[in-house]
């Protein structure tokens, strides 16, 4: 009861604080320092059409570099926890087929799935969209397939491959920047053609292809994994 | 406009604050940290916002000295990173509710004691 009582009280205490927040809000009718200079100068120095992507690419790329180390680490972290045995999976277990508009569906949607996610991380620098959110899509694509066939086995050496070539391509085109030009990460290794077309930005493109890639083996590993969990003997 | 949007990302704050402390079963408590997280992230892009601001994307090269009407296109970079963290810490709690779901057989956080005394 005092329990109750306790978080009660300091959930108003926080909504007391939230409400003053809400009343001196006001929205901003001028952009400040910085996103005024990225609103300026981002589309020429760029070439983007998107500013976000430029700002995660290239002018926050850093940022990104870490970002996806953390989406690794968290990968092999799961992976690492639920480690088993082959020898410890139900061969027995029965599973209930999926229905008959699950399987139809998969069938028709995966690939539609996959080439939308390519889709959106190819265009990620015109359209909103990028590397991070192509993945996810094709993530969404394998856990499908997993929820149409649980016994589905997703092929972890490929996964692997993808994953490694993109990450390592991902830093390699980032250091070809540090030589060809201005620092690490900087697109305008190759040059920045027409502005709001598919072969403009630099490498930005290029960056956001390998990310893309990565995000989404990472992210279908996990899936693969976690569905992977429920046949195992209990 | 921006105050329902505001609104709406306290108000999640303080649901998912909310379940977080009161709720007993596990599973939930990891969607309520999700909550938790999409309203931070709702509330970080409301004050990136500017009035009659369009989205951060171009159609055309702005000419020489002036600047887009566009928003914040910062806090939309960095509510993309935050997003990408919030998942990934999703699944990793999930991956221990399932482990601690293993050893327990209970989804009930009352029946983990070992690190209380």
């Amino acid at each position: 009861m005092l329990k109750k009582i306790l978080i009660l009280f300091l959930l108003a205490g926080v909504g007391l604080i939230f409400f003053d927040l809400f009343q001196s809000y006001q929205s901003a009718s001028e952009l400040t320092t910085t996103a005024k200079y990225y609103a300026d100068n981002g589309a020429k120095e760029v070439g983007a059409a998107n500013l976000v992507s430029a700002i995660v690419v290239t002018y926050r790329g850093l940022d990104t570099l870490g970002e996806v180390s953390i989406l690794f680490v968290t990968a092999a972290i799961i992976s690492f926890v639920l480690k088993h045995k082959p020898e410890e999976e139900d061969k027995n277990r029965v599973i209930k087929p999926a229905s008959e508009i699950l399987n139809t569906a998969t069938v028709f949607l995966t690939p539609v799935m996959i080439m939308v996610g390519i889709y959106i991380f190819i265009n990620g620098h015109l359209t909103p969209g990028g590397g991070f959110q192509g993945g996810a899509v094709i993530a969404s694509a394998v856990l499908l397939i997993f929820l149409a066939n649980p016994k589905f086995h997703l092929n972890h050496s490929i996964i692997a491959f993808v994953e490694s070539i993109s990450g390592v391509a991902f830093v390699v085109v980032g250091a070809l920047g540090l030589i060809m030009a201005g620092g690490f990460l900087d697109n305008r290794i190759l040059g920045l053609g027409e502005f709001g077309t598919l072969f403009s930005a630099g490498a930005l493109p290029i960056i956001y292809i390998f990310i893309g890639l990565k995000v989404g083996a990472e992210l279908s590993n996990i899936v693969g994994i976690l569905a992977q969990e429920q046949n195992i003997k209990n | 406009m921006e105050y329902i949007i505001l609104i709406t990302g306290l108000a999640l704050i303080l649901m998912g604050l909310y379940g977080i402390m009161y709720i007993k079963n596990i599973f939930r408590i990891v969607i309520a940290f999700a909550l938790f997280d999409t309203g931070i992230n709702i509330v970080m892009v409301t004050i990136g916002y500017l009035r009659n601001g369009m989205a951060p994307i171009l159609d055309k090269m702005p000419t020489e000295g002036t600047t887009p009407a566009i928003v914040d296109p910062v806090p939309q970079a960095l509510v993309l990173t935050s997003i990408v963290i919030g998942l990934g810490v999703s699944a990793l709690m999930l991956t221990y509710v399932l482990k601690l779901y293993e050893d327990k057989k209970s989804l009930d956080i009352n029946s983990f004691k070992d690190l209380k005394w």
